[in-house]
């Protein structure tokens, strides 16, 4: 066998290993986008119905709360980021980590100092290799992530929010969240969102059926606020991640699909590429015999 | 006349019916809520909740806090864990 042709048959070889790897990996994230959009779809009537709560305290009551009141001189904003812990998604944890980027920009712009809190390794990689501080980070959950990492997360940002951020270097005036917002098996859009102070009307859940009913509050208004609120920002934390979760494998699908599908392409052209070096070899053995032959029998006929 | 109650927590919807009455325990003491109750809202404690189904069967649940609102018939519990 020519040394060509070796070489092509080697690069085949290698190309096919890795695509039938990334073939795995398109079939196994294929299987868990479903249990992964089966755990948005479970958690979705406990933040509706907080979501509910909320908006109906903070629209009968006049209590004046830390968490729902803006600050008149904000100072730092905290900004949690969500990406991934393994990379192979395509630019799933770049886009979530771009639109930080810009999040932070238009901070900076407002005069805030911006704090981040980091989920995912790929986001945690990206801040040390760039030497910038990182307020709190996460790792190791971001592709199953379960209610008690939600908490976590979430309480550490309550607890820089409930902090006097006029006197305390380490208290924030405001929580951003950035996630990627699971649309659809093809659409994935990596968004910032305001978590505190609260926005009362929120425009992702859908707005309750007709007017919402004059409540009682038991024991009041200001206690149910204290004890809700954390509640729905963890809530909300979780939700984010359970739906970057879901686009995250969406994603990996998507970018291991079209791997395999290029392999394929190159898996074609290579044996094309083969069967001509093969062919050309063939024609040269066969010119080489032939040529030979040729010289052999005029070699004869001339000593006759 | 029944209630329509909700049980959910964050992973899931624990329970989810018609009812006829339900107790739960909140910061201020036991309440119990039947058909036609006033727009309430209060937090739980750490406690029983039980549900009297329509059809007679009584469910017990005991939850790590929470909260729980009434309005216009309709009861949601909301709670971080259901034992």
């Amino acid at each position: 066998m020519g040394a060509q042709l070796r070489v092509y048959r080697r690069r085949m070889r290698s190309v096919k290993a890795t695509k039938k790897i990334t073939k795995a990996m398109e079939l196994i994230s294929a299987s868990r986008i479903v249990k992964a959009q089966q755990r948005v779809a479970a958690s979705t009537p406990y933040a509706n119905e907080l979501t509910r709560a909320v908006s109906a305290v903070a629209t009968f009551s006049s209590t004046v709360h830390p968490l729902t009141t803006p600050s008149e001189n904000p100072k730092r904003a905290a900004v949690l980021i969500i990406t991934a812990d393994r990379g192979m998604a395509g630019a799933y944890s770049n886009n979530a980590i771009k639109e930080g980027e810009q999040l932070a920009a238009l901070l900076k712009e407002r005069g805030l100092a911006v704090k981040s809190y980091l989920v995912g390794r790929k986001a945690v990689g990206y801040y040390r290799f760039r030497n910038r501080e990182i307020s709190g980070q996460w790792t190791g959950f971001s592709d199953n992530p379960t209610y008690e990492d939600a908490r976590e997360v979430a309480d550490a940002l309550i607890a820089a929010f409930v902090l006097d951020a006029q006197t305390d270097v380490s208290g924030v005036d405001e929580i951003h969240v950035i996630y990627t917002e699971f649309k659809s098996m093809l659409t994935q859009n990596a968004m910032a969102k305001r978590m505190l102070p609260l926005e009362v009307v929120e425009s992702e859940t859908p707005a309750p059926v007709g007017l919402l009913p004059m409540y009682e509050f038991e024991p009041n208004a200001g206690v149910v606020l204290d004890a809700l609120l954390p509640r729905y920002i963890q809530a909300r934390v979780f939700n984010a991640m359970l739906q970057s979760a879901a686009s995250e494998h969406a994603a990996r699908r998507r970018a291991m699909k079209s791997a395999t599908d290029n392999a394929d392409d190159l898996i074609k052209s290579l044996t094309r590429l083969a069967n001509a070096a093969r062919q050309a070899e063939i024609t040269q053995e066969i010119s080489e015999i032939v040529g030979g032959a040729d010289a052999l029998a005029s070699a004869s006929s001339g000593s006759e | 006349m029944t209630l329509k109650v909700e049980l959910v927590s964050p992973a899931e919807r624990v329970w989810s019916g018609e009812a006829v009455s339900v107790s739960a325990r909140t910061v201020e003491g036991d309440i119990g809520i039947l058909t036609d109750h006033t727009p309430l809202f209060g937090v739980l404690v750490d406690g029983q909740v039980s549900i009297e189904a329509s059809d007679g069967s009584t469910t017990e649940f005991k939850v790590s806090g929470g909260f729980l609102s009434v309005a216009n018939n309709r009861v949601s519990i909301l709670t971080e864990s259901v034992g």
